[in-house]
């Protein structure tokens, strides 16, 4: 068991090594960065600021993750965050129960999942090309929801998931660290993970060896559209509204390039959840950080793209080859701390 | 018919046919006013669009070409406004810069190996950010040279003009369709997305080649930005949001192969005429909101895949029987 646990954070420790460093780092420059308080029984601070703002990148990684470890890529879940979250608010304006309007919203998100899947398992479609069909129609069918405006909501059940607490964190962190755990303990105490690696590694070999694929590939979207359907929820909770135009947009961007940054390779067949999930809060401790020190945020973008070219760059084929006799096993954390500094 | 020409021709049936119906229902629109319009308010992406065939032609793709048009806009508003250089040496800095950011990333792309995909996103985001800090603010274009510029045209009979930057995308068009069906190049960006490994053993040079389709796309996308910043006379970081991914549909529904190896640049013309089409009958209608725009592109697009898978299988099976 202490073996297991060992090589499970020896996986991870790039990840905490570069989030410590940016934690460090920000602290130095904003020096109120590490204070906690307890107010109303709900903890407040930068740092579970961080937690909170990051909560619909870290649940679009975390079905991300799944996607590209079968070498494929979602690229429509901003567009499913806005449909979700246009669903949420249509319904709950409309009179329905919370409870109705959260199942048929999830429901949507599965939905849409199962839409991608069937392109990809079925129709045999490139992943990229599959999903770019969703992200260009479905901003469209968000705002036919919607009517073109921004549906505004009240209903205080909806708005606490956005901004109400339990155990004294806010619900976002809540949501997306039971919902990660129970994805990360289904992947990997049973064997579905090592499914779906097989599955990324060569599709054609593992259906021969009698992987179910075309399920697996299907539940692999599912999967990406329901994190994606809470995430909207989320993101339409915290601003009590639905924003067709605006929710989710780019957020797959940056749901990619915190699986990136976890290290889970884009070619497939290996991926690591609570990777990702760090990915999402190093991206979103970089952009509070950024905020926070009084950088302009114009250099927010670039400083991103630094870090992907950097990161990428380590994890090539070609510089790991060159560089095998230096031995680089925990490189992926060292561009980040560049960066911070 | 060659099966390679047959998306082709479905897309042009598409456009013919559904002009018609537009026509039918509001006889204007074939006036040479509304063909006129088409083509200068899809110049800019028609323009981009031709380089993402290329790239797309090769098996890659390039997500930066938004963030480029933006970044071009933004550098000619302020080297324009604050620097006082001629209009004409700025075109040719903010060209020079593109291309060779579009070098770089297919360098990047080849020799570190690296998906393009991933590769031209963090492209994007370098040149969006370098857009932020050029400025974070929308800035006007006064210089009457782009006064000049908007005057000329060519007068059609019927009141429709082709302006400038509507006559110098289908140069663009023109010259892409030269390049990929009369030249080396051409013939080397077909063979690497007929298979990269392939091509490279037939001789392609496939790190010149690579390097050149990006340069191309990046030369191009600053094109683009440059008819962009005609078309807008103003420079703003927040430009062409989208434009890569309406670029990539109109490459597909263009009927372009997304795997590579197999399409036309010609059919990337039609693919945005289509799309223009789409917003000008919503305009006319005027009932129908933009969103259905959206809508009916994603449609599209899926109606073409579906047609391109069915005729890849169907030459396969042709193939096996043969």
């Amino acid at each position: 068991m202490t073996a297991t646990v060992k090589t499970y954070f020896g996986r991870l420790l790039p990840q905490l090594i570069a989030l410590a460093v940016i934690v460090v780092a920000i602290s130095m420059v904003f020096p109120g960065f590490l204070n906690l308080q307890i107010q109303n029984g709900r903890l407040y601070g930068s740092l579970i600021d961080i937690l909170n703002r990051g909560a619909p990148v870290v649940l679009l990684a975390i079905g991300m993750t799944v996607v590209i470890a079968t070498k494929g890529i979602d690229l429509s879940v901003g567009a499913v965050m806005a449909i979700c979250g246009a669903v949420a608010a249509a319904l709950i304006t409309s009179g329905h129960s919370l409870a109705e309007t959260l199942l048929a919203t999830l429901a949507v998100g599965i939905l849409c999942g199962v839409w991608n899947g069937i392109l990809v398992a079925i129709l045999d479609i490139q992943p990229i090309i599959a999903t770019l069909v969703l992200m260009v129609a479905g901003r469209g069918i968000a705002q036919l929801i919607t009517e073109g405006a921004i549906l505004t909501f009240n209903h205080p059940g909806l708005i606490f998931i956005g901004s109400g607490s339990f155990a004294g964190l806010p619900m976002p962190i809540v949501i997306w660290l039971v919902f990660g755990v129970l994805i990360a303990l289904l992947v990997r105490q049973t064997a579905l993970g090592m499914l779906i690696e097989a599955i990324g590694i060569n599709r054609q070999a593992s259906t021969l060896a009698g992987v179910l694929t075309p399920v697996l590939l299907i539940a692999a979207y599912v999967l990406s559209g329901l994190c994606a359907a809470f995430a909207g929820i989320i993101a339409a909770a915290d601003i009590r509204g639905a924003d067709a135009n605006n929710a989710g947009l780019w957020l797959e961007l940056d749901a990619i390039l915190a699986v990136v940054v976890g290290g889970t390779s884009l070619l497939g067949g290996r991926f690591s959840i609570a990777a990702s999930v760090l990915g999402a809060i190093i991206i979103q401790a970089i952009n509070t950080g950024i905020l926070l020190s009084g950088f302009p945020p114009e250099f927010n973008l670039i400083i991103k793209a630094a870090i992907i070219v950097f990161i990428l760059v380590l994890q090539s084929p070609r510089f790991r080859t060159a560089f095998t006799f230096v031995r680089l096993p925990r490189a992926a954390g060292k561009p980040t701390e560049r960066e911070a500094k | 018919m060659k099966q390679k020409y047959l998306p082709l021709t479905a897309t042009i049936l598409i456009f013919v046919l559904s002009y018609a119906l537009c026509v039918m229902q509001f006889p204007n629109m074939l006036s040479t006013r509304v063909i006129g319009n088409l083509l200068t308010d899809n110049a800019f992406l028609g323009i981009a669009a031709v380089g993402m065939t290329f790239v797309i032609l090769s098996g890659g793709i390039d997500l930066s070409v938004g963030a480029v048009i933006a970044f071009t806009g933004v550098f000619l508003a302020v080297v324009l406004e604050q620097g006082g250089l001629h209009p004409l040496v700025a075109f040719a800095l903010a060209l020079a810069i593109t291309t060779a950011f579009g070098a770089l990333m297919g360098a990047i792309i080849h020799y570190l190996e690296m998906p393009a995909f991933i590769v031209t996103l963090a492209g994007m985001f370098l040149a969006r950010g370098m857009a932020f800090v050029l400025s974070i603010d929308s800035i006007p274009i006064k210089h009457p040279f782009y006064a000049t510029l908007k005057g000329f045209y060519y007068k059609l009979p019927g009141g429709g003009r082709i302006t400038l930057i509507g006559g110098l995308m289908l140069l663009v068009f023109g010259v892409g369709i030269l390049i990929a069906h009369r030249t080396r190049f051409g013939t080397n960006v077909y063979a690497l997305g007929g298979g990269a490994a392939t091509a490279k053993l037939m001789g392609v040079p496939v790190a010149r080649t690579t390097i050149g389709i990006y340069a191309l796309s990046g030369l191009l996308a600053g094109l683009a930005g440059i008819v962009f910043s005609l078309y807008t006379s103003a420079g703003y970081s927040l430009a062409a949001v989208g434009v890569e991914l309406d670029a990539i549909t109109a490459v597909v529904i263009g009927g372009t192969l997304l795997t590579g190896g197999s399409g036309f640049v010609a059919g990337t013309l039609v693919g945005i005429l289509i799309q223009g089409l789409i917003q000008t009958y919503i305009t006319f209608d005027g009932t129908l909101s933009s969103w259905w725009t959206k809508i009916l592109i994603g449609l599209l697009l899926f109606a073409f895949i579906l047609l391109q898978k069915g005729i890849i299988r169907l030459s396969r099976v042709e193939r096996q029987h043969a």
